[in-house]
């Protein structure tokens, strides 16, 4: 029996988005990445920008998600996600034009990129996934991993004497006249994914309104990184990424 | 009659990519190239043809700006100076790994590391044998005025669009910072988005109606595919080599001896051949205007006219392994450079050749 015989029209309640095609993702369990593509990739739909939309894929786990949403996309260079955005949209002002980054793309071999971009107000969204940890080359420290936590680069937890303090990227680009919307937001939870698509709405509008560069940080989890189950990982971002990165608006104008 | 003008080479440059219909220009200041993007600045060309141009934070950012642009089917550019070249080859390699057209101007200073403002050939081997990373090849024009600076603007972009690959003016503080007379080329206008869409309908511009996503990418994790993509750019590469060597011959017609020197040092050799030749020694230069593709057909053919050859660089001696492995051992090749920012002088040429190939 096929899946179109199971399901009639009439019994329809939910479907994905078309953007997202049937391609398999490589996410692992618990991962927050395919949410937040499903996201994206509705918000292009209910705005009707499918045809009039850039995206640009970061270098890390977010690297093939131009495998999975149906738009135009280029594929950067590690960290350069901003620079590329920053050519598109001056070159077609018109067009919607949004960054996909994880947090060393964005937050560490990127951050110049980041910071200019932002401060020189570039029409752009930037989604920005911060799980703590380098996920595709297999758990290392990030930019934004938190004080004792344990990695493959600091299996004795982070120490910030040595390697500094976790950064706080959402909080300084927020410091720039060029954001017009800088958030942090989760999908962990069913009011959690409900924000965190109101807010990439909100960043896109603002691409496409010129208003000057928005960031949408989605706090994630990264249970293999972590080495935890789904349902763990979901637990440990709640008592130890949110007091570090609380959740709610840090900027818009 | 076409308007003379005397500018620097950086200058014609600037107002080439205006003319040519160039879309969007990012670059980081570096001497001695700076006058390209202050030139741009100063024209304004964003309320004339549209063309963007933007100060980057750095030449990593500005070649990565270049990538965004030409992945949309934008003619893009970016130029540096040595020190800032190296910075850009992570995103040249990239450029090439996606099959990018655009342009790249470096004019080249004294190396290594922070080096000197002065002129010098010493990136050849940078830029003809790779720099960045993998078995990529950049298309590379050599000009050797004022005049060709602005020539080969639009040259760069039609051969970078004609094979989908990265393009570079490889040239050096003389030439961009010396005044000549030149006619620039006449005004095009930017491309069209329907334009773009029959030149580039790769670019990504937003998904086209009813057709299927566009993606500029490098990456492929499987090796069998990713070795195939290989095959394609050599094949591609075979093709240019096939299609696109240029160069220039001087006085080869009753040469006994050869110069062969690219860009300002083949300015040189041309008051070496006068005084050579008073002397009653029959020399010519064949002056390669491709770096890559090589004259290399064309040096084994000279290999079979004159008795020895003499390689004319500001570097230690790099180019002249190309011209040897075209030579094949026929006859003495020798290399003769002075490094550092240092000029080589017609006389000290003339006495290199009877030194080292005359003998």
């Amino acid at each position: 029996m096929k899946s179109e015989e199971i399901i009639k029209p009439e019994n329809m309640v939910y479907q994905p988005t078309h953007l997202l095609n049937e391609t398999q993702m490589h996410y692992c369990p618990g991962c927050s990445h395919g949410v937040v593509h499903k996201l994206i990739g509705e918000v292009i739909e209910e705005m009707g920008l499918e045809n009039d939309t850039i995206g640009i894929a970061p270098v890390g786990c977010g690297v093939f998600i131009y495998r999975y949403l149906d738009i135009d996309w280029q594929e950067a260079a590690h960290g350069r996600a901003p620079a590329l955005a920053t050519a598109v949209k001056r070159l077609n002002p018109k067009k919607m034009v949004f960054t996909y980054q994880g947090d060393g793309d964005l937050a560490a071999i990127g951050t110049a990129e980041t910071i200019h971009a932002c401060n020189r107000g570039e029409n752009i969204a930037i989604v920005f996934i911060n799980n703590a940890i380098y996920g595709m080359t297999g758990g290392q420290m990030a930019p934004t991993t938190l004080p004792g936590m344990k990695s493959a680069t600091c299996p004795d937890g982070r120490d910030v004497e040595v390697t500094g303090a976790p950064l706080k990227i959402s909080d300084m680009v927020a410091l720039l006249d060029g954001t017009c919307y800088v958030t942090r937001q989760s999908v962990h939870t069913t009011p959690g994914v409900k924000r965190a698509k109101k807010a990439i709405r909100k960043a896109f509008e603002n691409s496409m309104a010129n208003k000057g560069t928005s960031l949408v940080e989605i706090v994630s989890t990264c249970s293999s990184g972590w080495k935890m189950t789904p349902d763990q990982a979901n637990k440990w971002m709640e008592e130890n990424m949110f007091p570090y990165f609380p959740l709610g608006d840090i900027k818009d104008r | 009659m076409e308007e003379v003008k005397l500018m620097k080479g950086n200058e014609a440059i600037a107002h080439a990519a205006i003319r040519n219909g160039v879309d969007g220009y990012f670059g980081y200041p570096i001497t001695p190239q700076s006058e390209i993007l202050e030139t741009l600045m100063d024209e304004r060309p964003w309320n004339t043809t549209g063309m963007v141009v933007l100060q980057a934070e750095s030449e990593v950012a500005a070649i990565n700006m270049v990538y965004g642009g030409a992945g949309c089917g934008k003619k893009a550019m970016t130029s540096s100076s040595s020190p800032g070249i190296s910075l850009k080859l992570e995103g040249i390699s990239y450029l090439a790994g996606a099959e990018l057209p655009c342009l790249i101007v470096n004019v080249m200073r004294g190396g290594p590391g922070l080096g000197t403002i002065q002129p010098s050939q010493a990136d050849y081997f940078q830029t003809v044998k790779g720099g960045g990373h993998g078995d990529y090849r950049l298309i590379t024009l050599a000009p050797s005025s004022v005049q060709e600076m602005a020539d080969f603007v639009g040259l760069a972009f039609d051969l970078a669009f004609k094979y989908r690959n990265p393009a570079m003016i490889l040239t050096d503080g003389i030439i961009g910072q010396m005044m000549e007379k030149v006619v620039l080329p006449p005004m095009k206008p930017r491309w069209t988005d329907e334009e773009i869409a029959e030149i580039a309908p790769w670019g990504t511009m937003g998904k086209p109606k009813g057709g299927q996503p566009r993606i500029i990418t490098s990456l492929e994790l499987d090796p069998a595919v990713m070795e195939q993509n290989n095959f394609r750019f050599q094949a591609k590469y075979k093709q240019i080599e096939e299609n696109e060597v240029r160069y220039e011959e001087m006085n080869t017609e009753d040469a006994d001896y050869l110069f062969v020197a690219f860009g300002s040092s083949a300015r040189i050799c041309q008051k070496a051949i006068e005084l050579a030749r008073e002397e009653g020694i029959k020399v010519g230069i064949l002056r390669p205007i491709t770096l890559w593709p090589f004259p290399t057909k064309r040096l084994a053919e000279l290999a079979n006219q004159v008795k020895g050859m003499l390689t004319v660089e500001m570097n230690a001696g790099q180019m002249v392994e190309d011209v040897r492995l075209a030579v094949n051992g026929k006859i003495p090749v020798e290399h003769y450079g002075r490094m550092g920012g240092m000029i080589p002088s017609p006389d000290e040429v003339v006495i290199a050749l009877k030194e080292k190939v005359i003998k």
